[in-house]
């Protein structure tokens, strides 16, 4: 071995150089992760402070009245509140049976595997699609479709409160039909996994003791799975509270309080993206009253989701 | 013993073919049959929609449309130009903060502290980060720096849009980094102590690169979905029918269009013209994150071979 190399075989401490950058790369990397907890932070701070003097004005009676008239400054968010639940309750009952349905559908062995895959990387694909896409489509296919239909359900059934206005267009239930479309890939997709996380024994087990497809399923495999299940329906639920554009382009925005599922509606995000650009003066802080309303509401659907996901999680 | 079963053979031994018309066997049939059904209701919006796009947006696609400006609303003639390039300039804007600012806190969630207290609070944070909605970032942008004026005293403009598009993506890159990271194997990184790298020589020349596969796949993901968003850019970025001035930087500073804003505005309109406009820049956008989609799973298939 030549001498001169010995060098490359002794100890050596590291170079200040190197220390520094180590260092240095590790604080930068925490100071990066707390950019989440900044926004985080801001966010609320901001939208709290944007709403205190709506807040200070209204206060809890913001909720429940529904007049919003920028011309006599008189603003409250109960039509919009309301209309936020029902939309986001409504497509939840309609998507929750589909999208676990076709859950079901693409992880039992009933078709070949090819098709199987086909189906489900088709919904992924429909979670990708713009929700201003979607809004478009609506607006031109969907509501002229499905309206001689609702007219029927007007007519049949105008004694009812739900169905006591005659169809006009945009209104609640299409705007529901739309929320179902985009919620739909979300909770067939989380389905989907927990399902395929039941461990196979399970079902064999099932499948011994004599039991059906269905047996098995509804006894045994959905109990197992239904953990993961209820946070992607949870998780739907968020983010059907917070849909804005489909909702925006298709429920027609009005803030008039009406039963009918039939006529024209509002949520919070389709008021914020309907009238934030062009607010003024306590009308913004009564919009960041509504947005502050509206985080409220997917934050607490989401931590009980985390919460749910822990209590209901099955052990093997 | 007993069966519950009447059903005999002629011996007198239970029966145990197959009974094809026994309820347990129908309705397990027919609960099969009412999956299928919804799984097909579930893929019929896609198709639809997607042949929609395709057929109704594709028929426009020109090279006229491709190159020139919208026309003023009642107008006819033009293009959507100005909004493709818009939605490419904002949606790099956004990935250009998220994705430095995500890796980084996905390095430090899996590299240097995977159950401290701060790195659950970050995870923590990150969860409830991706479930805001995406108007409450346009409301949070708005209220702090388009009203603020905070840029040079410009108020709406593309750098406001793509902060508030990179509030949307930063979740989605923080958690695809910190995934991507703990799936290499801790060996590597004892290799590459031993033989006396530093800690930050191992995450950029072991841990990242083997990482690289997974963490592409979803930062391409995020960019797919930050492209299409809308809410949070109609008060931000707002829209522009003129040419950004990208050439001298000041069109960063200003309004600026963007197709899914583009398709908002014009679907609204009573123009029949600019109806047909949302449709085809509904084409143009919904085939950019196709492309996209695809890559990413491309990506993630290169990965897994």
């Amino acid at each position: 071995m030549a001498p001169d190399q010995d060098h490359l075989y002794r100890l050596r401490n590291r170079p200040v150089a190197e220390k520094l950058v180590d260092v240095g790369f590790k604080n930068i990397t925490v100071a990066l992760a707390s950019v989440v907890a900044v926004v985080l932070f801001a966010i609320l701070i901001v939208v709290f402070r944007g709403s205190l003097e709506s807040m200070g004005r209204y206060g809890l009676e913001f909720l429940v009245t529904s007049n919003w008239n920028p011309v006599d400054d008189e603003y409250g968010a109960g039509a919009a509140i309301y209309g936020t639940l029902l939309t986001s309750l409504l497509s939840l009952m309609i998507a929750v049976p589909l999208g676990v349905g076709t859950a079901i559908f693409i992880t039992e062995n009933i078709i070949p595997p090819g098709i199987r895959n086909l189906l489900g990387l088709m919904v992924e694909l429909l979670a990708a699609i713009p929700s201003v896409v979607l809004g478009l489509w609506a607006i031109f296919v969907m509501e002229p479709f499905i309206r001689p239909g609702l007219e029927l359900l007007h007519t049949a059934f105008h004694w009812l409160p739900i169905f006591s206005t005659p169809p006009m267009g945009p209104g609640t239930i299409p705007a529901v039909l739309i929320l179902v479309v985009m919620i739909l890939p979300i909770i067939t997709a989380i389905s989907r996994d927990s399902l395929n996380q039941v461990p196979g024994k399970l079902r064999q087990a099932a499948y011994g003791v004599g039991t059906t497809r269905w047996g098995a399923l509804i006894h045994v495999i959905l109990p197992a799975a239904v953990s993961g299940i209820v946070g992607g329906v949870m998780l739907a639920l968020g983010r059907a509270m917070g849909e804005t554009m489909a909702v925006t382009m298709i429920i027609g925005n009005s803030n008039n309080f009406s039963l009918s599922l039939l006529a024209p509606g509002n949520t919070i995000a389709a008021m914020l993206a309907n009238q934030f650009g062009e607010a003024d003066g306590s009308q913004v802080s009564s919009l960041m009253y509504a947005a502050f309303v509206l985080i409220v509401l997917t934050l607490g659907v989401n931590v009980m989701a985390q919460w749910l996901v822990k209590r209901l999680s099955l052990k093997y | 013993m007993s069966f519950t079963s009447a059903r005999r053979t002629t011996d007198g031994l239970p029966d145990l073919t197959y009974q094809p018309t026994s309820s347990r066997n129908v309705s397990s049939r027919l609960l099969t049959m009412v999956a299928a059904i919804f799984a097909g209701i579930a893929v019929l919006p896609l198709i639809l929609v997607l042949g929609y796009v395709l057929i109704k947006g594709g028929a426009t696609i020109s090279l006229r449309l491709l190159t020139e400006l919208p026309p003023p609303p009642g107008l006819e003639g033009g293009g959507i130009a100005n909004a493709m390039i818009g939605t490419l300039v904002v949606t790099l804007i956004a990935a250009l903060i998220a994705i430095p600012v995500g890796v980084g806190g996905g390095i430090f969630l899996a590299e240097y502290s995977r159950s401290g207290w701060f790195a659950q609070f970050i995870r923590f944070g990150t969860n409830v980060l991706s479930g805001v909605p995406s108007i409450i970032a346009g409301v949070f942008v708005y209220g702090t720096i388009v009203t603020s004026r905070i840029i040079f005293g410009n108020s709406y403009s593309a750098l406001a849009g793509g902060m508030a598009l990179a509030i949307l993506m930063l979740p989605t890159v923080i958690k695809t980094t910190d995934e991507g990271l703990k799936l290499v194997p801790d060996d590597l990184r004892r290799a590459a102590l031993g033989i006396g790298a530093s800690r930050f020589v191992m995450i950029a020349r072991i841990t990242l690169p083997t990482a690289f596969t997974p963490i592409a796949t979803g930062v391409v993901l995020a960019i797919a979905r930050a492209a299409g968003e809308t809410a949070p850019l109609i008060f931000t970025a707002l829209f522009s029918p003129y040419w950004s001035d990208l050439l001298s930087g000041d069109g960063l500073f200003a309004p600026i269009a963007s197709l899914s804003v583009l398709i908002y505005n014009f679907a609204t309109m009573p123009y029949e013209f600019h109806n047909e406009l949302a449709w085809s820049a509904s084409f143009v956008l919904v085939s950019m994150i196709l492309v996209l989609n695809l890559v990413s799973r491309w990506l993630g298939q290169f990965a897994s071979r």
